[in-house]
């Protein structure tokens, strides 16, 4: 038991930047990608607006942090899935998302996986631990 | 899976959200404003009485008795911190803040 990966999944539900929640969420994730955990991440609710593209902060005297998203597949957090959803109720489209990476063979751009709300509660029901932002 | 939800289904999506989230045998727990979704004759009901179909749902004694509700949808069943704790045990748990 002890020597087995530990499944977390991270749940994002709150809207970016009018809390800390999404911004601590994110340092968690890139503090427990240094450590052997398979990790994967769910935007579901108003956590799917932390994925939009185009977020600009500079006016609100705050550090953005949509483009360290762009980095996760660096840190191997590459399994990061958004409810479909919460995306369409919010009137966002896959075009609307985030690349978090490119493909380490084919250099395509990555993006988060849209996925229905019945894989994530197959996914959610895998897991070790669930954290929550 | 435990799912735990805290805020009142008639002023946040969270109740909603969490049900469309739960496999079949999952346990939904209410507690402090989320015991409103325990309410008879609200129009939470349907909702709630669809996932009791499938879902064991517990209400937290101490909530409602805090907010002198009563009537409750037939089916939800009452428990206190204790069994609180015993449901923590045998889940893993995911909250709807």
């Amino acid at each position: 038991m002890s020597e087995e990966v530990k499944k977390i999944m991270f749940t994002v539900r709150k809207p970016p930047h009018g809390s800390i929640y999404v911004y601590e969420g994110l340092e968690v994730k890139l503090i427990m990608a240094a450590y052997d955990a398979d990790i994967s991440v769910v935007f579901m609710d108003d956590g799917v607006f932390a994925l939009k593209q185009g977020q600009d902060t500079k006016e609100l005297g705050i550090k953005g942090f949509a483009a360290t998203y762009g980095v996760m597949v660096d840190y191997e957090i590459s399994k990061m899935y958004v409810d479909r959803k919460s995306m369409e109720d919010r009137g966002m489209t896959e075009d609307d998302l985030l690349v978090i990476g490119e493909d380490e063979d084919t250099e395509e751009p990555v993006k988060p996986k849209v996925v229905e709300a019945e894989e994530i509660a197959a996914m959610m029901g895998e897991q070790h631990n669930i954290l929550v932002f | 899976m435990l799912h735990t939800v805290n805020k009142s289904p008639f002023g946040n999506g969270s109740l909603e959200s969490c049900l469309r989230f739960m496999n079949a045998g999952d346990v939904l727990l209410l507690l402090e404003d989320g015991v409103n979704g325990a309410i008879a004759g609200t129009s939470m009901v349907g909702l709630i009485e669809q996932a009791m179909a499938k879902n064991e749902v517990y209400a937290i004694s101490a909530d409602l008795k805090a907010r002198g509700l009563t009537n409750l949808i037939p089916g939800i069943k009452v428990i206190d911190y204790a069994g609180f704790v015993d449901l923590v045990e045998k889940h893993t748990t995911h909250a709807w803040l």
